[in-house]
């Protein structure tokens, strides 16, 4: 029976972009660049070599987002997922993870899983909470944060490498996994693959779709509120001195009188 | 005064300082009733009462060791039904956050996670966040439900608070699903003798500029002369000259000591994503265009060869 692999994908602001908030105090997703969050990558990367090893797999990737989330979509595509499906509702609009993770859950069921996976966190919120969030929503064990992952058997087994330990994880399917930025490089699409995601299926489903009603997401459904940001004050010019030998000293002296020696 | 229920991170019943750090928080939005799990449970009372908790509720079942994370919700989530308390505070760790991340959704609230301050508000607790690579500060606060709320470390001062600290045991009856992920085997990580990254006063980190796995004795001298743990930037851990677990920044940890010091480090938007908000912060680059001298308050710039162990050395003779 073929593997059916669902892999969360968030559609980010680019880091190294000007990232702001918006006039309401959520994240401004239309005046900075966006892009499938590279923490991301990884979770589609662990998908294409589980799909490889696996008899029969189907990788679909899913995003909820604005429009240009499709953008995340095909670069995952053109990595190599077989299929997307993008969650986009106006009514979407400043979810928080509690709301992401009931419509993520959702469209997961809809969709049909036997393992999910997801990144270790996204780039953007980094919350790093999604996973667990959909492992308690769907009822499945969650084995997150993993460095390492495979899947024989229908077993979902990989390392968790912790403050205190590193534990060895095991849990049947379904399971929901999010694996970190150890578990290994992610591929680039090759010019074959991006070719080939033009043609690959792009489903898009709204709230309706998901039998959600507006108050449940968005702003109005949120369980948390964003009352001010402000930029932090750019920090104030430092002291900087060139070497001319006596540079460890000076920076001794300068230790010495913020009295850290 | 209203209950606020502080989840307890410990190893055999050491308390570790964030947890004492989210006493002083938990005080000044209500009482704190510790919540503490596992082996050694009970060992942590007297560091809790000491610190402001009312109240200890403890639990011990092999269940906590052998299976991830929902053996642990499952009794915080008794602890709440049993306590009904107006906040829930969890200690920052990655799995501190997927605990109260679960916990939020079962009894129905909001979450807010790595708060760096938290103070009371007339709808309930505020909590101070830093964003985007801590280039922006925001004000939150949970508008349905308990609040759950996780909290870095340093983001508040230990302070002593005697309070009863009663030990109670806690009924715990697992669910289901407690057992689904089963952790089949755990290598410790091997103590350094130097403090915790995320806990420490002082962090010394290491970047590509260090150049090699045995120069980095070069930056463990200097943090070991000034008390101070050891850090790295994800370009030394990719290279292996470095474990993961002393990476700094957005995918490892995130640090804010009294000071910073990065030597060979060029100050890339994802590393100070984790040591922006550190309170001094120095840099040692021989780029003098480097981004980390933007941040600094004190910048040599130079080859850190020459000026790390000099600056050692100095260190040395002026502690004696
Ligand atoms: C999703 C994502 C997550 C990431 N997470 C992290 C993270 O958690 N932490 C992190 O650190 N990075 C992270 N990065 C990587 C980050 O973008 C940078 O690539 C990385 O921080 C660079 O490390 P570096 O400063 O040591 O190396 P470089 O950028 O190569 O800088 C080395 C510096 O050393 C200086 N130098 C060289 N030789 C000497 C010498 N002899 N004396 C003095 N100075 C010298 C050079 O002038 C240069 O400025 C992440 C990237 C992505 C995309
Ligand atoms: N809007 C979203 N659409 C799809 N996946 C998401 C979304 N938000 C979060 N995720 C997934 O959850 C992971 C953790 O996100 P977070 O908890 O927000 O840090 C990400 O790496 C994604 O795999």
């Amino acid at each position: 029976m073929s593997l059916r692999i669902v892999v969360t994908v968030k559609y980010v602001p680019d880091a190294t972009g000007d990232r702001h908030f918006a006039d309401d105090l959520t994240v401004d997703r239309d005046d900075v660049d966006g892009l499938l969050s590279e923490l991301d990558e990884y979770a589609v990367e662990q998908a294409l070599q589980i799909a490889e090893e696996a008899d029969d797999a189907e990788i679909t990737v899913l995003t909820v987002g604005p429009e240009d989330a499709k953008d995340a979509l095909r670069k995952a595509l053109s990595m190599g997922a077989d299929k997307a499906v993008h969650v986009e509702d106006d009514d979407l609009h400043g979810t928080d993870a509690i709301g992401t993770s009931l419509v993520l859950a959702k469209a997961i069921e809809k969709a049909g899983y036997d393992l999910v996976i997801s990144g270790m966190a996204s780039t953007d919120g980094t919350m790093g909470v999604v996973p667990a969030l959909l492992a308690e929503r769907l009822g499945v064990p969650q084995v997150t944060l993993l460095s390492e992952v495979s899947v024989e058997d229908g077993v979902v087994k990989g390392r968790r490498d912790g403050d205190t330990a590193s534990e060895q994880l095991e849990a049947s399917l379904p399971a929901v996994v999010s694996v970190t930025d150890q578990s290994g490089e992610a591929r680039y699409p090759s010019f074959k693959g991006i070719m080939a995601a033009k043609k690959k299926p792009v489903e898009s489903w709204d709230l309706s779709d998901l039998d959600l009603e507006a108050e449940e997401v968005g702003l109005e459904g949120a369980y948390t509120t964003v009352d001010a940001a402000a930029e932090r004050p750019a920090r104030t010019a430092g002291t900087i001195v060139k070497d001319e030998g006596e540079g460890g000293k000076q920076l001794a002296e300068f230790l010495a009188g913020q009295k850290f020696i | 005064m209203a209950e606020v229920l502080v989840y307890v991170d410990h190893v055999d019943g050491a308390v570790r300082k964030p947890t004492l750090e989210l006493l002083t928080l938990a005080r000044r939005i209500g009482e704190p009733v510790a919540v503490a799990l596992g082996a050694g449970a009970e060992n942590t009372a007297a560091a809790l009462a000491e610190h402001g908790a009312v109240k200890v509720l403890t639990h011990d079942a092999s269940e906590y060791a052998d299976y991830l994370v929902v053996p642990k919700v499952d009794a915080l989530q008794a602890a709440y039904e049993a306590v009904s308390p107006s906040a829930v505070l969890v200690p920052s760790s990655a799995e501190g956050k997927e605990i109260a991340a679960r916990l939020a959704v079962r009894i129905g609230s909001g979450i807010i996670t790595d708060a760096v301050d938290l103070e009371a508000g007339d709808e309930g607790p505020v909590a101070t966040q830093s964003v985007f690579a801590a280039s922006f500060t925001t004000k939150s606060r949970i508008t349905k439900g308990t609040p759950v709320i996780t909290v870095k470390p340093n983001s508040a001062a230990v302070e002593a608070a005697p309070a009863d600290g009663a030990v109670e045991a806690l009924n715990v009856t697992f669910s289901e699903k407690a057992t689904g992920t089963k952790v089949t085997g755990r290598t410790p990580r091997e103590s350094t003798g130097r403090p915790e990254l995320t806990e420490a006063a002082i962090v010394v980190s290491g970047g590509r500029g260090v150049n090699g796995a045995e120069n980095f004795a070069i930056i463990e001298a200097l943090a070991d002369s000034l008390g101070a743990a050891v850090g790295a930037s994800r370009a030394a851990v990719d290279a292996g000259w470095y474990p993961h677990t002393n990476q700094v920044g957005q995918t490892g940890k995130s640090v804010s000591p009294q000071l910073y010091i990065a030597s060979g480090i060029s100050g890339a938007i994802q590393h100070r994503a984790g040591m922006q908000t550190s309170k001094t912060i120095v840099a040692i680059n021989k780029d003098a265009e480097a981004p980390i001298f933007d941040l600094v308050d004190y910048g040599v710039v130079g080859d850190l060869f020459d000026v790390v162990p000099q600056l050692t050395e100095e260190v040395k003779a002026r502690k004696g």
